[in-house]
């Protein structure tokens, strides 16, 4: 017994040794520098200076809740439809939704950007139907369709493996009760599959909230989200405190909106974020 | 009881993968009936259950429901509710919920859903458990669920596949009394699968055994134990000595080297027959008064009585008694002509009825690993 114990903890050191490197040390520079000004005495100015930057804060919420409510409205059927295929069919379907994620999500995005560009195969399109030259780089509608585009497997992936461990017997209840499939869907199969919908959820809006490459890549230079906004700080060894102090600010609002979204469940069953 | 035929089956047939499961069967069920498919497992009791909640459609054959062909009607248009073998609570709605889902479904208003899931509640003796999770009842309280959230919506019919199965013997039994009293109260048909033949004996109207997909007896649970019609039924239900005899004649019959008076007639003569004696009709008597004469060779205590193993010239009769006997002693039986059964021979002639290798343990256990393999 007193064996077992100690290989355990034997097997979970190189990981935590990794996590104290890699993840905590650096957590604590980020919470030392937002407290600090450049001589290294504390400080409250990089927090309060923040405040400027609220309408980035606001329009990068705006755009990752727009493309995960999209990734999810997208998603959720995919899902749901894939759990109830043949083996042979539902295989296909996955091998299709994760090839993309073996590609670079850098490459993805370049050639995202490439069809949508000025002079790219969308505009080619539309001008071959007579339209006039235009670009969709710099639009809205631009960024958002980059974070639908690479992290809409992030979405379906959870959602899928929640539906395929779903017990049957309590579709076959929910029918036994009165239910036709539209109800089964709503009453049961959708309150069941929660678990992965909040993850599905917090993979999207997470990374999407705090990307940098798609805005500048499909924003054309003309976007600043939070992310563009931090890594501009962190470019530049002046700005370093306040990066850290978006930064902090930020992981404190992922971390309140994934509780929230955790206690909203409501299922019980723990999460896998 | 009211004799009138609510579901009919008629000439199903199902397989699974080429496997045939059901072979042409045929069965009526009446109105207000509480009747038991009593089979082991794989004999079909299961699908057959099944095919009538909807969840299966028979390769062959129809299914009638109120004298209309159901065959192709999905389960929520059905007037049947199902009490899942482990239940099937919703995990993510608590008891009041779970009971009033099937009336929500159906829209039926707040005030109505809240007096019929208390008196649900009452009538499994769960009152005040409307706001505990499912989660967190016990094995029985949740059967009990499982109960109030089907008979709520009052169906025609209630089916019950193996609902005490998972619960320990001393709350199967109460459990068993309760499920009697329910469907005395509601008057609601019952339609019960099982493959223990005591629970069946003990609750049904009418007993239906099972066995390689095919129907081999349907009776009164008496019927059912005093007139088996083959080895097979005779030996699943309770515990039966199963010897080879030969009709002399009407009412005379020869086995293990005896002629015996008998209350059965109908065969030709000389005719090869099944003889079946049940264990607690045999008298054991001294050597040399006895019919047959036997060595014991195995001496059981079972608390009421004595579970003996005779062997009678090779073949090895269970016979209980109240009185000791003494393992190695030579004794005598006598068997009266009234507990003497003979049937025809039968496809399951020479299969049972041997207690040569018996061992309760063995055979309890044996049964376990089937139920899991199924699963």
């Amino acid at each position: 017994m007193k064996k077992r114990s100690v290989f355990e903890r034997m097997a979970a050191a190189p990981h935590l040794l990794w996590s104290a490197i890699f993840i905590i040390a650096p957590l604590l520079f980020v919470v030392y520098f937002a407290f600090t000004d450049r001589n290294g005495s504390f400080t409250l100015e990089n927090i309060l200076s923040l405040s400027s930057y609220s309408h980035t804060f606001v329009m990068s919420l705006g755009f990752s809740l727009i493309a995960t409510t999209v990734c999810f409205l997208i998603g959720y059927p995919l899902a749901y439809c894939m759990a109830r295929m043949s083996e042979r069919a539902r295989n296909i379907l996955m091998v299709l939704l994760m090839l993309p994620m073996w590609i670079s999500l850098l490459i993805r995005t370049y050639s995202l950007m490439a069809l949508l560009d000025n002079g790219g195969l969308v505009s080619a399109f539309l001008t071959s139907l007579g339209g006039k030259k235009l670009t969709f780089i710099g639009t809205d509608a631009a960024v958002i369709l980059g974070m639908i585009y690479d992290f809409l497997p992030y979405m379906v992936l959870p959602i899928y493996t929640t539906m395929t461990k779903l017990d049957k017997r309590y579709l076959e209840a929910a029918s036994d009760l009165g239910c036709n499939n539209r109800q089964t869907l709503f009453h049961v199969i959708l309150p069941l599959s929660m678990p992965g919908v909040i993850s599905g959820v917090t993979m999207v809006f997470v990374p999407s909230i705090s990307t940098f490459y798609i805005s500048q890549k499909l924003g054309g230079g003309s976007f600043d989200l939070i992310g563009d906004t931090i890594e501009r700080q962190f470019k530049n060894a002046v700005t370093y405190h306040t990066g850290a102090a978006i930064s902090l600010v930020m992981m404190i609002l992922i971390l309140i909106s994934l509780a929230v979204m955790n206690k909203f469940s409501d299922s019980g069953e723990d999460i896998i974020v | 009881m009211n004799k009138e035929v609510l579901i009919r089956l008629n000439g199903i047939s199902k397989s699974f993968d080429g496997e045939p499961v059901l072979d042409n069967l045929s069965l009526e069920i009446h109105d207000k009936e509480f009747i038991t498919l009593l089979g082991p497992s794989g004999c079909g009791k299961t699908t057959t259950l099944r095919i009538i909640g909807g969840f299966e459609t028979p390769d062959a054959g129809d299914v009638f429901f109120d004298g209309k062909r159901i065959n192709d009607l999905p389960p929520y248009q059905r007037q049947v509710n199902t009490v899942f073998q482990r239940y099937a609570l919703f995990p993510h709605l608590n008891v009041f919920d779970n009971i009033a889902f099937g009336l929500r479904i159906h829209k039926r208003p707040d005030a109505e859903i809240k007096t019929k899931v208390k008196e649900m509640l009452a009538l499994v003796n769960l009152k005040g458990f409307e706001r505990r999770r499912v989660s967190t009842l016990s094995g029985g309280q949740q059967q009990r669920v499982a109960i109030a959230r089907a008979l709520v919506n009052q169906p025609k019919v209630l089916l019950l596949d193996e609902p005490l199965s998972a619960l320990d013997l001393k709350l199967r039994k109460d459990m068993q009394n309760e499920l009697k009293n329910i469907q005395h109260q509601t008057g609601i048909t019952f339609i019960y699968v099982t493959h223990d033949q005591e629970e069946a004996l003990s609750m049904s109207d009418t007993v239906v055994v099972m066995e390689n997909g095919r129907i081999q007896q349907i009776g009164t649970p008496t019927d059912i134990y005093n007139e088996p019609v083959n080895a097979f039924v005779a030996d699943f239900i309770g515990e039966s000595n199963i010897v080879d005899g030969m009709m002399l004649e009407d009412y005379r019959v020869k086995f293990s080297g005896h002629v015996f008076d008998c209350v059965d007639g109908g065969f030709a003569k000389n005719e090869l027959v099944d003889v079946v004696v049940r264990p607690e009709d045999v008298d054991v008597v001294a050597p040399d008064k006895g019919m047959l004469k036997g060595l014991v060779t195995g001496v059981t205590f079972k608390g009421v009585h004595y579970e003996i193993i005779v062997d009678v010239a090779g073949f090895k009769w269970m016979i209980q008694t109240t009185d000791f006997v003494a393992e190695g002693e030579t004794i005598g039986l006598s068997i009266d002509p009234d507990a003497i059964h003979i049937m025809k021979k039968s496809e399951f002639s020479g299969m049972f009825g041997d207690y040569s290798s018996f061992s309760d343990e063995l055979e309890k256990l044996s049964d376990v690993t089937e139920e899991l393999e199924e699963e």
